[in-house]
C-alpha cells in the first residue's frame, strides 16, 4: 500500500497514466454502437437533469398571493398642510405626496444647473407628470420614495439642514446609503451616485380631497 | 481495557482501512515545511470557526423563527428567554467576523508568500470561492435577525443585481421572490443561509485541502520542499503535519479562543463593528435609518461601490467594479509573473505595491463604514468635481490604486529586482 500510494502522491505534477501496461491495441477496439448509445443515454440524461432544474429555478419567482397584493391605494390629501410630506405604502414601497409651497416651487428652477437629468429625459413618469413640476398638479408631488441607486428611502432634508448639506441647498431629499442628493421634484443633483430622477408611479385625483395611486386614466382605459 | 479497545479498533480497520490510511495521508505522513510561522495559523483557525459557526448555527435554528412578522421577536427570545440562548447567538456573531478576521489574515499570507502560484492554482481557487461563498453565506444570516440593517442592507445587495444590463430587473425578483423585501425573501435566505451554502462551504473545504496535500503546502521562503528529498524518500525540510503542527495549531487556537472569548462576554457589539446598532430597530421598509454602512468585512468593496459615479444614467459602473474586485482574485496566480514566491527574496517593487495595497484596503475599508460626508467638502469648485465631497474622492483614488495592484502586477512583478532563493528553508 505504502509503494502505492508514494508513487501517486510523489508525482502530483505529472499526468500518470494508469493503463500503461496495456497499449491501446492490445484493448478491445469500443464497440461504435454502444459508445453512441452511451454518448445518446449520457445526453438525454442531461437533458432531463436540466428539465428537472426548472421546477426549482420556477418556484423562486413571486407566488400567486404576492402577485396578488399589488392593488391601488386610495390617500385623503384634503388635509395635508402646506410643505408636509404623507408616506404611504404602495406595492410595499413608501411613496411620497408632497404638497408643495410656492417657495418649494421656485427652487425647482433655482437648481436646475445642478441636475444630471433636469428635464427628466431619462427617467420614469407618466405622461401627466412629464412637465417642469413633474407632477399633476404643480402643488402635490407624488413619487415613489425608493432611490434609483440601489432602493434605500432617501429623507426629507428642508432649508434648517444647510449645514450639512451645503450653503446652496434649497430643500430635497438624501439618500443615506450612498449620499444622493434629490430637489423636491425627485430630481438628482449631479455627482450622486443615483443614475436617474425618483419614479413616479400613475396617480389620480378622483376629487379634489382623494388621491389614488397605482392607478389612472390611462391605466383604466387600457 | 486497553486490550479490548485495541481488538476493536483492529476489527474496525480490518473491515474499513480508509479511515487509518486517509489519517496517514492527511496528518501523520503529510509532511510540511518545518519553517511554518505565524501566519500559518489561519487556516486551522478558518476551520475552527467554521465548525464553531456550524455547532452555535444548528442550535440557534432550534429558537428561531424564518418569518417576517416572527424573527425579530424571535432573536430577542433567544436573548432573553431561551437558557444560555444570548451566548449562542454572540457565539454565532462574534464568529462571523472572527471568520473574516481569519480568512482575510490567511489570503494576506497567501500575498506575502506567493502562496497562489504555480503549482498552487488550484488551491488558491477554490480558497477564492470559499471566500465568495462565505460572503454569500455571511450576507444570507444577515437579513435573518430582521432589524433595520439586515432589511435595508439586503435591499441594497438585491439590487446590485438588478442594475445587470437587460435582465437586472428579473434577475432581482426571482432572487426576492417578491417586489421588494419582503417574508417570501427572508424564508429563502434562511434555507440558503442553513443548508445550501454551508454544504457548499464544507465541499469547497474538501476541495482546498486536497488540493493543497496534493502539491504540497508552501512555505515562508516560498521553496519547493519536495525537491530535496531524504533517503527515506520524505523531505529533508518537512515535518509530519501530526503531532507537530496538530500541537502548533492548537496553541494558536488557544490563543485565538482567549481573544474571540474576551470579546463574546465582554464586548460582542464591538462599538456597532460587530453587530450594528440599527439592527436593534425591527424592520420598518418605509424607512431606511439615517446612516447604513454594511458590516465592517464588506465595507472596502462598499467603498468601491460608492465611489464610481454612474456612466450612462446607469449605476452598473459602480456594481461591476465592485464584482471585478472580487472577481480578480481568481487571476492572481497568472498576474503575477515574478520567478520567487516569497516576499523575503522580492525586490522593492513587489514589497511597496503589497504595501500600499493594504493601506488602500484598510482605508477603503474604513471610509466604508463611515458616511461620505465624514471628511468635509472642499472649499473650491471646478468643472471636474462633481462632488465635494472629500472622501468620495479619497475612495476613487483608492479605487484606482486597488485595480492598479492587480492590472499593473504582469508589469512591475516582471521587472522587480529579486534576491536569489536559497536551495533549503531558512531559519
Amino acid at each position: 500500500m505504502d509503494n502505492t500510494k508514494r508513487r501517486r502522491y510523489n508525482l502530483p505534477l505529472r499526468v500518470v497514466n494508469y493503463n500503461n501496461s496495456i497499449s491501446m491495441n492490445e484493448q478491445e477496439k469500443p464497440d461504435k454502437t454502444r459508445r453512441n448509445l452511451i454518448v445518446a443515454t449520457s445526453a438525454v440524461g442531461a437533458a432531463a437533469g436540466l428539465g428537472a432544474a426548472v421546477p426549482f429555478v420556477a418556484s423562486m419567482w413571486p407566488s400567486e398571493r404576492a402577485r396578488a397584493a399589488g392593488a391601488p391605494v386610495e390617500v385623503d390629501i384634503s388635509r395635508m398642510a402646506p410643505g408636509e410630506l404623507a408616506v404611504v405604502e404602495w406595492r410595499g414601497k413608501p411613496v411620497w405626496v408632497i404638497r408643495r409651497t410656492q417657495e418649494m416651487l421656485a427652487s425647482l428652477k433655482a437648481v436646475e444647473a445642478r441636475l444630471s437629468d433636469p428635464a427628466s429625459k431619462a427617467s420614469e413618469q407618466p405622461k401627466y407628470a412629464e412637465n417642469e413640476y413633474r407632477s399633476a398638479k404643480p402643488e402635490f408631488m407624488v413619487m415613489e420614495g425608493v432611490c434609483t441607486h440601489l432602493g434605500c428611502s432617501p429623507q426629507l432634508k428642508g432649508l434648517e439642514a444647510k449645514a450639512e448639506m451645503g450653503a446652496d441647498w434649497a430643500g430635497g431629499f438624501y439618500c443615506p446609503c450612498h449620499g444622493s442628493k434629490f430637489d423636491l421634484a425627485g430630481r438628482v443633483f449631479r455627482g450622486a451616485p443615483a443614475p436617474v430622477n425618483l419614479k413616479v408611479p400613475p396617480y389620480e385625483f378622483v376629487t379634489d380631497g382623494t388621491l389614488v395611486i397605482g392607478e389612472d386614466k390611462e391605466k383604466k382605459g387600457a | 481495557m486497553g486490550a479490548q479497545l485495541r481488538a476493536l479498533w483492529g476489527w474496525f480497520d480490518a473491515r474499513m482501512p480508509s479511515v487509518a490510511e486517509q489519517w496517514k495521508i492527511h496528518a501523520a505522513n503529510y509532511y510540511a515545511p518545518k519553517n511554518f510561522n505565524f501566519w500559518y495559523f489561519f487556516g486551522a483557525l478558518s476551520m475552527l470557526v467554521l465548525g464553531i459557526q456550524i455547532v452555535s448555527g444548528i442550535f440557534l435554528t432550534m429558537n428561531y423563527k424564518p418569518d417576517a412578522s416572527l424573527a425579530f421577536g424571535s432573536v430577542e427570545y433567544i436573548m432573553r428567554d431561551v437558557p444560555g440562548g444570548w451566548l449562542l447567538r454572540y457565539i454565532h456573531s462574534t464568529g462571523a467576523s472572527a471568520f473574516f478576521v481569519v480568512v482575510y489574515l490567511h489570503m494576506f499570507r497567501g500575498l506575502l508568500y506567493g502562496s497562489y502560484k504555480q503549482p498552487r492554482e488550484l488551491v488558491w481557487i477554490f480558497g477564492v470561492l470559499i471566500y465568495l461563498t462565505l460572503m454569500g453565506e455571511a450576507f444570507f444570516g444577515y437579513l435573518l435577525p430582521w432589524g433595520q440593517m439586515s432589511y435595508w442592507g439586503a435591499q441594497v445587495i438585491v439590487n446590485l443585481f438588478g442594475t445587470v444590463p437587460l435582465i437586472g430587473p428579473d434577475l432581482a425578483l426571482w432572487i426576492r421572490g417578491d417586489y421588494v423585501v419582503s417574508d417570501a425573501t427572508l424564508n429563502r435566505f434562511f434555507a440558503l443561509h442553513v443548508i445550501a451554502f454551508p454544504l457548499v462551504l464544507l465541499g469547497l473545504v474538501v476541495a482546498h485541502i486536497l488540493a493543497l496535500h496534493d502539491v504540497g503546502s508552501n512555505n515562508p521562503d516560498g521553496i519547493e520542499i519536495k525537491k530535496t528529498k531524504g533517503a527515506d524518500g520524505h523531505p529533508l525540510d518537512g515535518i509530519p503535519f501530526h503531532p507537530y503542527y496538530t500541537v502548533k495549531d492548537l496553541m494558536g487556537a488557544v490563543l485565538f479562543l482567549a481573544i474571540f472569548c474576551f470579546i463574546m462576554f465582554f464586548v460582542p457589539e464591538v462599538g456597532g463593528y460587530f453587530l450594528e446598532y440599527n439592527n436593534f430597530i425591527p424592520a420598518d421598509p418605509l424607512k431606511t435609518p439615517p446612516h447604513i454602512a454594511p458590516v465592517w468585512y464588506f465595507t472596502p468593496y462598499y467603498s468601491i461601490l460608492r465611489a464610481v459615479p454612474p456612466l450612462f444614467h446607469s449605476q452598473f459602473p459602480g456594481v461591476l467594479a465592485m464584482g471585478v474586485a472580487t472577481m480578480i482574485l481568481f487571476f492572481l496566480p497568472w498576474l503575477d509573473r515574478s520567478p520567487v514566491k516569497s516576499i523575503r527574496y522580492r525586490g522593492s517593487l513587489y514589497k511597496s505595491a503589497l504595501a500600499l495595497f493594504v493601506v488602500v484596503f484598510l482605508v477603503l475599508g474604513y471610509l466604508g463604514t463611515e458616511p461620505t460626508t465624514v471628511w468635509g467638502q472642499f472649499g473650491f469648485d471646478a468643472f471636474f468635481l462633481d462632488t465635494k465631497d472629500v472622501a468620495t474622492w479619497v475612495a476613487r483614488v483608492c479605487t484606482v490604486l486597488y485595480f492598479a495592484f492587480f492590472f499593473l502586477m504582469p508589469w512591475y512583478t516582471a521587472r522587480d529586482k529579486v534576491l536569489p532563493v536559497p536551495e533549503r528553508v531558512t531559519s
